[in-house]
């Protein structure tokens, strides 16, 4: 099968499971999980084949696989879509079809299939365990199947099929229905537990946010589209077309912006909401309402690595107009916004106590990191970082999941009341969950770069050292000081939850996960250690020279210029790997001791600053009382009341007043007296015509006789004289 | 030599007679008898108009005949009729016999 | 004048004098009386016009059945007619008014009809012949369609007077 025809036929089988789960399959569990994983298989063996390929094509940059088809007629030509797989998409494609893939088989084990049904689960909301009678007589209670199994799967599929178009697509339109797509998926995932108010509000949040970065992401494919007449990447992407883009003024000379300007910051704003960065990151953290495959899935690996995707895609339009190294208006905000967002959700991730939430927050600072690098100019090195956190920051949140599994087991055991996700309730675990420990240790210590063995450790180095190189200070301190925290709340997550003595109950009777939760947990972390040893820069002492820079070589190939190779400089490495062993042995330090009901000990050390960090800075309540009160205000009062009642409805009552009044008076005025009076007219006139001539009939024969032979007469007579007249 | 003329005033004077009588007789057997009258002053008319116009055909012979056996059933059955009246009301006078008005 | 003509005018105003009587009698009886007189006058002007056979047939049908007829009905209806009152209704001034005007019209038209004073044609002896017209009315290429259903009607006349005027015994 040529490779542009499977490249074509990626995203159609989880599209394709999705279907027949919605239409056919929804009672049958079995059958519906069996579809969707074969589906993510099919989609997984197509996108090894197509990387394969890819990796083997001499410069694929220059020559990428690639199809297109006439799409919209407009004029006289096409507007065409189409696949592309260049070095950065085939490396996309990699990750995505390996975190999809452990996800779906994950799924499986998360809703607890094969478990009975529960006690009194309903639709909507969370199973909460269903009480069997074993041999002894012994009632314990299990946890239970998820009521809404089918759906789930249904909705990941649906979920997968955007991502997979969002990638191999070769233009910003079908990209951005990927996009679109995922935001759909994520807003009903979000929601699963539809019953539950606070996940409601959640997938409300998640879904407006996005959206108002979706709505200036709009304006830039228009306004890319109205400039250039076409959305394809190799159009765009045209040497001639970016430099015309970034000599004409932007629309109204707007802020001394070219028009590769503005179109690169209107792009970046929908990354913003997509991706979580500040200011639109506050749906985020809300989202871990969801089931956590979801939030794997759609808040680790693929939707919000969506967004730097997409930045990085555009870079050479953010760049255009730069000479020399010097960063472009675009760049500067995405080095600020990324650099501030790093180091603001790491503050944050801090002072959170449930397991996901710290998750979420890291994720939000490692994209930060992302866009940062991006912003400095460091092409491969956000790449890079963004394939390494894909697979870590799953693995994570998939072993959280797998943790408050074993915390629910024991919390439905003992029948305790507590929150199985909160990590004060933990401790102990690496006990009772060892699997689920080493590999969750594998991925914290990824996500904090700890040296030369974890994935993290190549990547963030990379960065740092792009940024020390290139003389961007303010960038290179803020992200290393992002660097020791992220390590420090890394350890404290570690430590709280895994190591000590367990501080509650349920802790205490917590159990390992079946092999379907364990298994992909396993492979993600075979890839979070060995992934970065494929982007081992050459220049680095001992072991640069060993292996080839693969990502450095192959996604570097994207670019028209291959950008350069840094040579090795030590106080980026020595700065990283201080903040990162640093980080994680204060950690350590800090909460090893942790007994169950006693404080946080940063409460103490922090003072006010920690309730601040709690409560995230007050972004949620900001926004509530800037933007959600007043649109709540408005509507209810502007539209509700002045424009919908009283205007449209206005409108319509007099309408209809005035219909009826007219009909009233063609009732009262013509109806009635003319039709129904000549009606009654006509039958009276004849009622009366008759009862004057009915005399004549009197019954007398003779009369009869008589009034004939005088109208004969008349008649004849008549004749007679006009016969005599002649 | 009687011209055709005179018969034929006398027919009519006989026939307006009969008129006048069914016109203006109270009984309704005087009425049949003016009916009687003039059905003959018919048959008289026929018959001299056979004799003066065509003697030799046999037209209004036949025409004449017929009258004869139509005036006989049509008494039989009107003074039939007049009997049944006067069985059930009592009264042969033709005014009283006003039951077909409005 | 010759003879027929004296004789036909005498004729003529006994008969109209007779129908004058038919129908200003009072009494039932006696009109019934002068429609035989106004009968015999007829018949006697079918002799005049060589029809005897038809003044045969006046006397035997006319006046032996149906005046014979009528005097019947007359005394079967005779009870409550014994007061013999006037005889002429509230109109008979509008029936004598339409008679004349009848009278008048008939005459109009007579008069300007140019064949009005012919003469009779001289017999011959073909015709007028009864047998002439007995086959007239058998014959299928004459009269016997009228004749027949002039039979049919006699039938019909006599089953309906019978059914009208019999007693209904219950």
């Amino acid at each position: 099968m040529s490779t542009e025809l499977m490249i074509w036929l990626l995203p159609l089988p989880p599209l394709l499971a999705f279907f027949l789960i919605v239409l056919f399959t929804n009672r049958y569990k079995a059958l519906s999980h069996s579809l969707a994983v074969g589906a993510a298989l099919l989609s997984w063996l197509g996108s090894m084949v197509v990387f394969f390929r890819a990796i083997s094509t001499e410069h694929l940059g220059t020559h990428p696989f690639e199809s297109v088809l006439n799409w919209l007629p407009t004029g006289n030509n096409w507007f065409q879509i189409g696949i592309r797989i260049d070095p950065l998409s085939a490396a996309t494609l990699f990750f995505v079809a390996w975190t999809v893939l452990m996800i779906f088989i994950y799924s499986v084990g998360y809703h607890n299939y094969g478990q009975p049904a529960g006690d009194h689960d309903k639709k909507g909301l969370q199973p909460h365990g269903a009480t069997i009678t074993d041999e002894h007589g012994h009632r314990h209670v299990v946890p239970s199947i998820e009521p809404m199994y089918s759906r789930f799967f249904a909705f990941i599929g649906l979920f997968a099929f955007g991502m997979y178009t969002l990638v191999v697509s070769n233009n910003l339109l079908t990209l951005f229905v990927g996009w679109e797509i995922m935001g759909l998926c994520s807003y009903l995932l979000i929601g699963f537990w539809y019953q539950k108010p606070t996940a409601r509000a959640a997938m409300i949040k998640a879904f407006i946010t996005t959206r108002v970065g979706d709505v200036f992401m709009l304006l830039g494919i228009a306004y890319l589209y109205s400039s250039i007449g076409s959305l394809s990447y190799s159009d765009i992407f045209k040497p001639e077309t970016l430099q015309t883009l970034a000599s004409t003024p932007a629309i109204g000379g707007f802020l001394g912006l070219s028009a590769a300007g503005m179109i690169g910051i209107l792009l970046f704003i929908g990354t913003i909401g997509k991706s979580a960065q500040w200011p639109l990151h506050v749906w985020l953290p809300d989202a871990m309402e969801g089931p956590t495959p979801v939030s794997a899935m759609i808040h680790a690996a693929t939707m919000v690595s969506a967004g730097v995707y997409m930045v990085i895609r555009m870079f050479p339009l953010l760049q255009a107009g730069s000479e020399g190294g010097h960063l472009t208006p675009a760049m500067s905000l995405l080095a600020v916004i990324g650099t501030f967002t790093a180091i603001f959700a790491a503050t944050i991730a801090l002072a959170q106590n449930d397991i996901k939430r710290v998750l979420a927050y890291s994720t939000i600072s490692q994209l930060g990191y992302m866009i940062a690098a991006l912003g400095i100019g460091a092409y491969v090195a956000a790449a890079f970082h963004l394939f390494t956190h894909a697979f870590f920051k799953a693995l994570l949140f998939l072993g959280s999941g797998s943790v408050i599994h074993g915390v629910e087991h024991g919390v439905l055991h003992t029948g305790e009341k507590v929150d199985p996700q909160d990590m004060f309730n933990m401790g102990g675990l690496r006990k009772k969950m060892p699997i689920t420990f080493w590999t969750f240790l594998i991925g914290g210590f990824a996500l904090s770069g700890f040296p030369l063995i974890t994935a993290g450790f190549w990547s963030k180095d990379e960065i740092l050292a792009d940024a020390f190189a290139n003389g961007h200070w303010v960038v290179f301190v803020t992200l290393a000081l992002a660097a020791f925290i992220t390590a420090f709340y890394t350890m404290r997550q570690i430590t709280l939850t895994f190591l000590g003595e367990p501080r509650s109950d349920s802790a205490h009777h917590a159990q390992e996960t079946p092999w379907t939760m364990t298994l992909p947990l396993v492979v993600l972390a075979i890839f979070a250690i060995s992934l970065g040893w494929a982007g081992i820069a050459e220049s680095f002492p001992v072991i640069g020279n060993l292996i080839p820079n693969f990502v450095h070589e192959f996604v570097g190939g994207t670019l028209i210029e291959m950008p350069e190779a840094l040579p090795f400089t030590v106080i980026p490495l020595l700065v990283s790997v201080v903040a990162a062993l640093g980080g994680l042995t204060l950690g350590w330090l800090v909460y090893r001791n942790q007994k169950a009901g006693a404080e946080d000990p940063l409460k103490a050390t922090l003072g006010p600053v920690h309730t601040l960090l709690k409560n995230k800075y007050y972004f949620d309540e900001i926004y509530d009382t800037v933007f959600v009160r007043p649109a709540y205000w408005l509507a209810d009062n502007f539209t509700n009341q002045i424009l919908d009642r009283g205007i449209i409805d206005g409108i319509l009552h007099f309408i209809a007043r005035v219909a009826s009044n007219v009909g009233t008076i063609f009732r009262n005025y013509f109806d009635k007296p003319v039709v129904n009076g000549f009606g009654d007219f006509v039958g009276e006139g004849v009622k009366r015509v008759g009862r004057t001539i009915k005399v004549i009939q009197t019954g007398k024969v003779q009369q009869y006789l008589l009034m004939a032979l005088v109208l004969v007469f008349g008649a004849m007579f008549y004749f007679v004289f006009s016969f005599f007249g002649h | 030599m009687i011209p055709l003329s005179w018969y034929l005033v006398f027919a009519a004077l006989l026939f307006c007679i009969g008129l006048y009588g069914v016109l203006a007789r109270k009984n309704a057997i005087g009425i049949l008898l003016g009916i009687e009258l003039m059905l003959n002053a018919v048959n008289v008319n026929l018959i001299a108009f056979w004799r003066y116009r065509s003697p030799g055909g046999i037209a209004g012979q036949a025409f004449a005949i017929i009258v004869f056996a139509v005036a006989a059933a049509e008494v039989a059955v009107g003074l039939a009729l007049i009997i049944s009246i006067y069985r059930r009301r009592s009264s042969v006078v033709a005014n009283d016999m006003n039951m077909m008005k409005w | 004048m010759t003879v027929e003509q004296i004789i036909f005018l005498v004729v003529a105003v006994v008969t109209l004098v007779a129908a004058i009587a038919v129908v200003t009698s009072r009494n039932l009886i006696h009109s019934a009386l002068w429609l035989i007189l106004t009968l015999f006058g007829v018949a006697v002007f079918y002799v005049l016009l060589d029809a005897g056979f038809f003044a045969v047939i006046q006397v035997i049908v006319y006046i032996g059945a149906i005046a014979i007829l009528f005097i019947f009905a007359s005394m079967l209806t005779r009870r409550v007619m014994q007061d013999t009152g006037p005889q002429s209704n509230s109109n008979w001034w509008l029936g004598a008014l339409i008679a004349l005007l009848l009278f008048g019209g008939i005459a109009l038209v007579l008069i300007s009809w140019q064949g009005f004073t012919t003469l009779a044609p001289i017999l011959t002896g073909q015709s007028g012949q009864l047998s002439q017209l007995g086959l007239a009315l058998v014959s299928p290429d004459q009269y016997v369609l009228p004749f027949e259903l002039a039979s049919v009607l006699l039938v019909a006349g006599m089953i309906g007077a019978i059914f009208v005027a019999g007693d209904k015994k219950q």
